[in-house]
């Protein structure tokens, strides 16, 4: 992307913690708080898509499932993040069940939860934007965020993609 | 002369961090963390007392000095020195290191802590502004930088042929 359209880490952060805080004055546990996080980025999944379709390629749209995920995690992802996901993976437990791998989520980036929230992870707004985008492109899925922690830091996020529809 | 010895017994090395102390406008005390073994071991409400103490002396520093004056800044002993750095918004960050220590600037280190703060504690939409700081990321990000410092100050003391910081 070009580099008029990048906007600062710092101003994003900000964006995410005034929004996290606007649901937290509305909400009363730390699971609504992730559903209305996941809601959120819904709305904003299905908007990106179509613009990084019609920005990138022309408004062509993919057909199968793996080259919409790799759309997803590599393009969508660098308009997004200004960076592509680690990695994008297959399970190999379940044909519909796919993995995107970030090492530092921009919504997690800055975030120290309190011991009131430990179950709350903020990259489910980011889970939510993958669903939007997914269901965009007519491939309705459950998409989760996981952290993977060593030693009680987290070491890395996992999207799990739950595709709904098998075709 | 003795060389100079910590609260725990052992000879302070060629510099450490011993303590950071974070005042709010209020004067009273939101953050405070142990940098080095040697620092003293008071309880939480001695740090308390010595923040409110330290507010009320920095506010007095301003009031009796001739001119227009900022407040503490700098302050050296034979044993430590403290450096105080007020921001525009009343917060002060409180760094205290023993007197060995020479490189780097005590004031260089606070604004970086400062960029930490502004980092890993404003950023975070779980702290609500003056109240104290409970951010482990900032905790943890303090103690890597610090201890990054330590290290590197030892690797200076007693070897002829250091290549430099990494």
């Amino acid at each position: 992307m070009d580099a008029h359209r990048q906007v600062s880490a710092a101003a994003c952060a900000y964006l995410v913690s005034e929004m996290i805080q606007h649901f937290m004055a509305r909400i009363r546990t730390a699971a609504d708080l992730e559903i209305t996080l996941h809601r959120t980025g819904q709305c904003v999944g299905a908007k990106v898509y179509e613009l990084v379709s019609a920005r990138e390629k022309s408004g062509r749209r993919e057909s199968g499932i793996v080259e919409v995920l790799q759309f997803i995690s590599i393009t969508c992802w660098k308009c997004l993040f200004g960076k592509v996901a680690d990695s994008l993976e297959r399970s190999t437990d379940s044909e519909t069940e796919f993995m995107i791998h970030d090492a530092r989520p921009m919504t997690n980036r800055f975030i120290s939860l309190p011991p009131s929230l430990g179950q709350l992870n903020c990259a489910s707004y980011i889970a939510g934007i993958v669903a939007g985008m997914l269901a965009c492109a007519q491939f309705p899925a459950n998409v989760t965020a996981h952290s993977i922690t060593a030693n009680g830091d987290c070491v890395r996020t996992v999207f799990l993609v739950d595709v709904i529809d098998a075709h | 002369g003795n060389p100079a010895r910590g609260h725990d017994g052992a000879v302070m090395g060629s510099g450490q961090f011993l303590q950071l102390l974070i005042i709010n406008k209020a004067g009273g005390l939101i953050y405070n963390q142990n940098l080095s073994p040697g620092a003293p071991q008071l309880g939480s409400n001695d740090w308390l007392r010595i923040g409110s103490t330290f507010h009320s002396l920095y506010a007095i520093m301003m009031q009796i000095a001739p001119e227009a004056s900022k407040g503490i800044q700098k302050l050296e002993t034979e044993t430590f020195k403290l450096e105080c750095f007020q921001t525009l918004t009343g917060l002060k960050f409180v760094l205290t290191a023993s007197a060995g220590l020479v490189q780097p600037t005590l004031e260089a280190v606070i604004r970086q802590i400062y960029e930490l703060y502004a980092d890993y504690v404003l950023k975070n939409p779980f702290y609500e502004l003056d109240m104290p700081i409970r951010c482990e990321l900032f905790t943890k990000h303090v103690t890597s930088l610090i201890d990054s410092y330590h290290a590197s100050s030892s690797s200076y003391s007693g070897s002829k042929n250091v290549a430099g910081r990494s």
